[in-house]
C-alpha cells in the first residue's frame, strides 16, 4: 500500500536534470510553480503542457512513473474543479438548482484549477523523482541561509531536515513490520467501519513512536560520542557546485517568464 | 495434513520502476510436526518466504496451501483470520510490536482478536506468559519496563497465546545473550515435541540447525537451492562455502581433527555426534584400549 507511492520517491539517473546543482533546482521549481498561475488563456497552457513535456523527457524516466505520481492526488484535484465548476456565480448561468450552478466562469475556472494542479503537481515531481532526498536537504539548506541574520538556526533545521528524510523509509519499514506482526496476531486493518479502524491503528502508532524516541536517543548518543557538538562551525563534506548548465537553467526559466507574460497579454 | 509451496513465485511491487523478485518457482514440502530450519545468506527471501505462511504475503502466482488453507495470488484478506491464528509468527526482534498498557493485556490482545471472551483471552494470557517462563509479578508492570530478554518474552507470549499449530521463528535468539538464547530455543524444541508443533525457523545459526531442525532448505536469491536433512546439506563442504554458509561448531571442530589424521564415516553436526565417534576412536588411537 505504502510502497505504490511514487510521489516524492528518486529514481537515480544520468540526466541533465539529475545533474543540476539542487539549489538551482529546488529554486526554479518553485519559481516554475509559482509563474504556473500566470496562465490564463489557452496559449498560455500549451506552452506550459509543451514544457512540462520537455522536461520530461529531459528527465529520460518513463512516463508512467510521473502518470504514477499524480495518480494518488487525482481524486483531490477532480474534487476541487468540481466545487469550483458548482459553486462558482458569475457569467452566463446554464443551469442552477437551490445553490448549485452551472456558469460560464465556473466552467472557466474548473478548468483551469485542474490544469494548474496537473502542471504544478507533475513538475514537484520532476523535482523529486530526479533529486536525491539529502541533495534536496542541501539545498534548502543553501537557500535559508541569508536567514541567518535574524538568527534562525540554519544548521539545526539542516541537519533536523536531512535525519528526517534519512529515516523516513526506516519508519516505513518499521510500519511494514509491525503492521504485519499486529496482522498476525489478528488485527484487521483493512476491514470494518470507521470506530473499529481507528482503534486498530492503536497497535501499531505506539511501538512506531516507541521506536522512534529509542532510535532518536540512540542517535542522539552515537552522534556525541562523534564529537557533535552543534551545528555552528563545522566543515561540510558535500559541497554543492555550481555550473554553467545551472546558469544556463536560471537563464531559460527567465525566458520561459518573459514568454507567459507574452502569451498572457496576447489575447 | 501439511505445509506445500507449488511452484510459488513472488515479485515486490510488481507493475512498478521498484519491483524486485521475492521468490522464484519456489516448492516444498513440510510435513506436518516437522522442525525446519531456513538458512542462506540476507536478502536470499527467507523472511519472505515464511511470510507466506500465514497469507502476511500472498504468491505472485502458483499456490501455497498450510493444512486446511489454500492461498493463491486472488485469495481475498478477508479468508486470512483463522490463518492467522493457525499459524503464530514470530518476527524479528518482536519485542517492537508491544503497546498495551500492561504485560498480560498485551499476551491477551491475540485471543481477544480471534474471538475469545475476555476471561478465557486472559487465562490463555497466563498459560502462554508461564510457558515462555515469565515470572508472575511481572504480569500486571508495563511491558515498556522490563529487560529487553523478557520484552522478547511477552511478545513470543503474545503468539503463543493464541495456541497456533504452526509456529514460524524469525531469528528468535537474534541479539539475546547465550543463555537467553539456549534458553529459547529449548522452550521451541518442548513445544515442538510436547505439542506436536509444526516448527518453522529461519536462522543464521547453524548450531540451531544442527541440534533441533530434523529439516533445513537451503535459500539463495529467492530461489531453493536445497532441502533436506541438516546431514545432506553439510555433506558437501564445498558447496556449502560457496552459499556462504558456516558449519556447526562440532563439525568446524570435526575438519580440524580429520587433518590431524581423525576419520569420520559420518560428518558429525553435533557435539553429540562428534563425542559418540571420537570415543570409538581415541582408545584405538593411544593403543592401550579402553
Amino acid at each position: 500500500m505504502l510502497e505504490q507511492l511514487t510521489l516524492g520517491r528518486y529514481v537515480p539517473g544520468q540526466s541533465i536534470l539529475h545533474r543540476l546543482d539542487s539549489r538551482a533546482k529546488l529554486l526554479l521549481s518553485l519559481y516554475l510553480i509559482v509563474i504556473v498561475f500566470l496562465t490564463s488563456n489557452w496559449l498560455t497552457y500549451v506552452f506550459m503542457f509543451i514544457l512540462v513535456g520537455g522536461l520530461i523527457a529531459m528527465t529520460g524516466l518513463k512516463v508512467g512513473y510521473f502518470i504514477r505520481g499524480i495518480g494518488p492526488l487525482i481524486w483531490l484535484i477532480v474534487f476541487t474543479a468540481v466545487l469550483q465548476l458548482l459553486f462558482t456565480p458569475g457569467g452566463h448561468v446554464y443551469w442552477h438548482w437551490g445553490v448549485l450552478m452551472l456558469t460560464s466562469t465556473g466552467i472557466a475556472t474548473a478548468v483551469s484549477v485542474f490544469l494548474r494542479f496537473l502542471l504544478i503537481i507533475t513538475m514537484a515531481t520532476i523535482l523529486t523523482l530526479t533529486t536525491a532526498p539529502l541533495a534536496i536537504a542541501d539545498g534548502v539548506e543553501a537557500m535559508l541561509k541569508p536567514l541567518r541574520i535574524v538568527h534562525f538556526p540554519v544548521a539545526q533545521t539542516a541537519l533536523m531536515l536531512s535525519v528526517a528524510l534519512r529515516f523516513v523509509p526506516t519508519l516505513l519499514d518499521e510500519a511494514t513490520t509491525i503492521m504485519n506482526a499486529q496482522r498476525a496476531r489478528g488485527v484487521e486493518f483493512n476491514n470494518g467501519g470507521l470506530i473499529k479502524r481507528l482503534r486498530a491503528i492503536v497497535p501499531l502508532l505506539i511501538p512506531l513512536f516507541v521506536g522512534a524516541i529509542s532510535r532518536a536517543d540512540e542517535l542522539a548518543t552515537a552522534m556525541e560520542a562523534r564529537g557533535y557538538q552543534g551545528g555552528d562551525g563545522r566543515t561540510k563534506y558535500r559541497v554543492l557546485h555550481w555550473r554553467s548548465a545551472d546558469t544556463m537553467a536560471v537563464i531559460s526559466v527567465l525566458i520561459i517568464n518573459i514568454v507567459l507574460v507574452v502569451f498572457r497579454h496576447l489575447n | 495434513m501439511a505445509i506445500t509451496f507449488d511452484h510459488v513465485n513472488f515479485t515486490y511491487q510488481p507493475n512498478s520502476p521498484f519491483a524486485a523478485t521475492g521468490l522464484k518457482d519456489v516448492n516444498l514440502t513440510l510435513p506436518d510436526g516437522s522442525f525446519t530450519a531456513i538458512i542462506g545468506h540476507t536478502g536470499s527471501g527467507k523472511s519472505t518466504l515464511v511470510q507466506h505462511l500465514n497469507g502476511l504475503l500472498k504468491p505472485t502466482s502458483g499456490q501455497v496451501q498450510v493444512d486446511d488453507f489454500t492461498l493463491t495470488s486472488t485469495t481475498s484478506n478477508r479468508h486470512l483470520k483463522d490463518l492467522h491464528q493457525h499459524v503464530g509468527m514470530v518476527f524479528q526482534f518482536p519485542e517492537n510490536q508491544l503497546f498495551d498498557q500492561t504485560v498480560v493485556k498485551d499476551i491477551a490482545f491475540g485471543p481477544l482478536n480471534f474471538g475469545f471472551d475476555e476471561n478465557t483471552a486472559h487465562d490463555m494470557a497466563v498459560q502462554a506468559a508461564k510457558t515462555v517462563g515469565l515470572p508472575d509479578n511481572v504480569l500486571e508492570r508495563s511491558p515498556f519496563e522490563l529487560s529487553g530478554g523478557q520484552m522478547r518474552r511477552v511478545a513470543i507470549a503474545g503468539v503463543l497465546a493464541s495456541q497456533p499449530r504452526v509456529l514460524v521463528l524469525d531469528e528468535p535468539t537474534a541479539g539475546l545473550d547465550p543463555l537467553g538464547r539456549e534458553h529459547m530455543m529449548q522452550m521451541f524444541e518442548q513445544l515442538h515435541e510436547e505439542q506436536q508443533l509444526t516448527v518453522v525457523l529461519v536462522t543464521h545459526q547453524m548450531d540451531d540447525v544442527a541440534d533441533y531442525a530434523d529439516q533445513a532448505v537451503v535459500m539463495g536469491h529467492g530461489e531453493v537451492l536445497k532441502a533436506g536433512a541438516p546431514q545432506t546439506i553439510f555433506n558437501d563442504p564445498q558447496w556449502v562455502y560457496d552459499q556462504q554458509l558456516d558449519f556447526p561448531t562440532a563439525t568446524k571442530f570435526a575438519f580440524q581433527l580429520q587433518q590431524k589424521g581423525f576419520s569420520f564415516n559420518q560428518l558429525p553436526l553435533t557435539e553429540q555426534q562428534l563425542a559418540d565417534q571420537l570415543a570409538d576412536q581415541l582408545p584405538a588411537m593411544d593403543g592401550k584400549g579402553r
